[in-house]
């Protein structure tokens, strides 16, 4: 796994984690079929917090995270977002949808609209947004992800980190209270993976609750301050980035951080 | 040789133009007909058996006569001009029955001076389907669309006006019951409501009103009965009809077979199965004469408009599987993405997912257009007249006995003309929606 240096001093003065609390998963299961992909699963985050969440492939931390936005459904056990319980309630589903922001391994633009339609799609029928405003936030975050330029084009015109960083844009513009990214740098090539990179740590310098799978152990180390270690379905080890590079409890851990830091 | 891994280029190299054999006509010829021997033989063969066929149909089709009144006076007439005893085409049926082969009987033959209304139809069907085909086209001109759903069926089968127009009335006030429900109470229940307030006003008020209205102010064309729309009209009514109407219900089947609602998904994939499984002609054979037998015989089935049903029917069953192969083909992410920003299910289709399945689905979607055009001839079985069943009429005429290429031909030449244009449009609406490679 590459480890992008980050060079650019971290500003971490607004990265603060509060008590008040964003995300409670108490005692989740989950089956496909037979299969037991999550075991028991417990997890607090506060606000302000920037997880990241490792593991071996095939270890459930995207069906962790796709829980809490409800993309896979749980059987057994609580999530409860922002105060709001994940039940099978379509219009619980739909609120909590809209607060969390998810972007995904393969960015999943829609292709047949442009960069700028892309982004204000879900404020204008989602939120009823007017299309104006929709638009001025629109290239607000284009600009912030640094692609107002594009605005026009269709997503099969950029490359792939341009479209990761647009894609952060359209779920910046629903204005959510949580961020969740699962492995966004992972289909990039390496130089591509710095801007997106620097593109969430500017999101975690402005305070945004984030839920990261990522094996960019360079972004763990400077932006998270939690490590969570995942493995068969369950939550192996959590620490500190410090605590958990320097000083991985678990055997699966060491194995597994000498498996990707090792070469 | 010291220096072969080693090489800097001291001059760069200026531009030069192409040779020649590879540019322009020359260029053109040698790199697609002439490639190779193979190439070349094949190219000189195909060639040949053009220009064979050609010189043989050629002159029978350019030396044709365009005036006489009968296959008779054509014959003479080959044998005056021409005098190598072959015989050309006699186009002169063309110039003859042109209007009748169109018009059918209805607008031609019997009721004199009609032509008017389906010319006015048609201009009307055009209007109401370009800002449908062309979107940049003023949206003002959806009001021709909405009209002409009430005023074609008025043009083409005639009789009160105030009928169409009552139904529109009926539908409009539906439509403000359906919004008054949906926003006092809930929109699920508005469903039913709306229908049961068009229910009662188009089986209560409907006809006592409309004719009410016309003994006010008779506005009212010559009626024609279903039974003598004919010709070119008839196969044009109805095709546009099923294509018009399959499309969106063709849609709510694939995205019906698609959904996780039990009841629905079955329903959907059933109905699919069963039309797809029965030929168009038995189910237009069992609509218009089997169910005369079943229905009471107060009912009054038009023919024309039980075939209309059952071929849109029948065309939306296979459009719904070939949009289910457009659905199929988008990436799961694209409902993911939807998902995760919080759209609802119809938003979500209306947005993302219709957009791009439909645009995969064009090509398969138009060459059902186009065979169900070209179906429309199978209403024969039911004898109604389409062009075919007219030409049939014509050729039993003493004076035109014996004619067959030639009507045929030009039968042909216009269902190819309809087909054609819609292939044509179909290609350029996928170049506009191109968006880069995905
Ligand atoms: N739709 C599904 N049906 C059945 N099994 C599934 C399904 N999706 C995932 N799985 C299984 O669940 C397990 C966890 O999958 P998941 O995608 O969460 O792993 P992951 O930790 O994200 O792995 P990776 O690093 O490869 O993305 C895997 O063993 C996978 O095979
Ligand atoms: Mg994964």
């Amino acid at each position: 796994m590459s480890d992008v240096a980050v060079e650019r001093q971290i500003d971490r003065s607004k990265m603060q984690v509060s008590k008040e609390v964003a995300i409670e998963i108490v005692n989740m299961n989950k089956w496909y079929g037979q299969f037991h992909v999550l075991r028991d699963i417990n997890l607090t985050v506060h606000k302000g917090e920037r997880i990241v969440i490792a593991g071996p492939s095939g270890s459930g931390k995207s069906t962790m995270i796709r829980c809490i936005n409800r993309l896979e459904e749980h059987q057994q056990g609580s999530i409860i977002v922002d105060g709001t319980e994940l039940t099978s309630d379509l219009k619980n589903i739909d609120k909590i949808r809209s607060e969390v922001g998810m972007c995904f391994q393969h960015f999943n633009l829609f292709p047949h609209l442009t960069i700028l339609e892309n982004c204000t799609l879900a404020p204008i029928w989602v939120r009823k947004v007017p299309k104006k405003e929709a638009e001025e936030t629109a290239m607000h975050f284009l600009e912030k992800v640094k692609i107002p330029d594009q605005a026009n084009k269709f997503p099969g015109q950029l490359s792939g980190g341009q479209q990761q960083r647009v894609a952060i844009a359209r779920s910046l513009c629903m204005k959510p209270r949580i961020m969740l990214f699962d492995e966004p740098t992972s289909a990039l090539d390496p130089e591509m993976i710095k801007e997106v990179l620097d593109t969430m740590i500017e999101l975690a310098e402005e305070g945004m609750t984030m839920l990261c799978v990522t094996h960019e152990m360079g972004f763990a180390r400077q932006v998270a301050n939690r490590v969570i270690f995942m493995d068969q379905g369950q939550i192996v080890e959590q620490n500190e980035p410090e605590e958990f590079f320097n000083n991985p409890k678990s055997e699966r851990t060491k194995l597994f951080l000498s498996q990707i830091l090792g070469h | 040789m010291s220096n072969t891994l080693s090489f800097v280029r001291t001059e760069m190299l200026p531009q030069k133009t192409p040779p020649a054999s590879s540019v322009g006509l020359q260029g053109w010829l040698r790199e697609n007909l002439f490639s190779s021997v193979g190439n070349s033989i094949l190219t000189l063969l195909t060639l040949g058996f053009l220009a064979l066929i050609l010189s043989n149909i050629l002159p029978w089709v350019l030396f044709g006569i365009w005036d006489a009144g009968s296959l008779t006076e054509c014959r003479a007439m080959f044998a005056e001009r021409y005098a190598d005893g072959r015989e050309y085409a006699c186009w002169a049926v063309v110039t003859d029955r042109w209007d009748q082969l169109i018009f059918g009987y209805s607008f031609g033959n019997l009721h004199e001076g009609l032509y008017w209304r389906p010319i006015v139809g048609l201009a009307l069907i055009l209007l109401a389907l370009s800002p449908i085909l062309y979107p940049n086209l003023p949206r003002g001109l959806y009001i021709a669309t909405a009209a002409s759903i009430f005023l074609y069926p008025w043009l083409i089968w005639g009789g009160s006006i105030w009928g169409p127009l009552t139904l529109a009335l009926c539908i409009i006030a539906a439509v403000f019951a359906y919004r008054a429900v949906a926003k006092e109470v809930s929109s699920l229940i508005a469903i039913p409501a709306s229908l049961l307030v068009l229910g009662v006003l188009v089986f209560f008020a409907m006809s006592p009103v409309s004719s009410g209205l016309n003994a006010v102010a008779p506005i009212e064309l010559q009626p024609v009965p279903s039974r003598e729309i004919s010709g070119f009209v008839l196969s044009i009514t109805i095709g546009i009809v099923a294509i018009v109407a399959s499309l969106p219900i063709a849609v709510f089947l694939a995205l019906g077979r698609q959904s996780n609602l039990f009841i629905v998904n079955k329903l959907s994939t059933g109905f699919i199965e069963i039309i797809r499984g029965v030929p168009l002609i038995t189910l237009i054979f069992v609509a218009t004469i089997l169910l005369k037998y079943f229905l009471p015989s107060s009912v009054n089935l038009d023919p024309v408009v039980a075939v209309m049903v059952l071929v849109t029917l029948f065309t939306a069953a296979y459009i719904a599987e070939v949009i289910r192969g457009g659905l199929a083909a988008l990436p799961k992410g694209q409902y993911e993405a939807a998902d995760a920003l919080g759209l609802t299910y119809w938003q979500a289709q209306r947005q993302i997912i219709l957009p791009q399945a439909l645009k995969i689905s064009i090509p398969g979607i138009v060459s059902n257009f186009i065979s169900v055009f070209k179906d429309t001839t199978l209403v024969s079985i039911v004898a109604l007249n389409d062009p075919l069943g007219i030409s049939n009429a014509i050729r039993s005429n003493s004076d035109w006995n014996g004619i067959v290429w030639e009507l045929y031909g030009f039968i042909a030449i216009v269902f190819w003309i309809f087909c054609f244009s819609m292939s044509r449009y179909s290609m350029s609406l996928e170049r506009k929606l191109q968006t880069g490679h995905r």
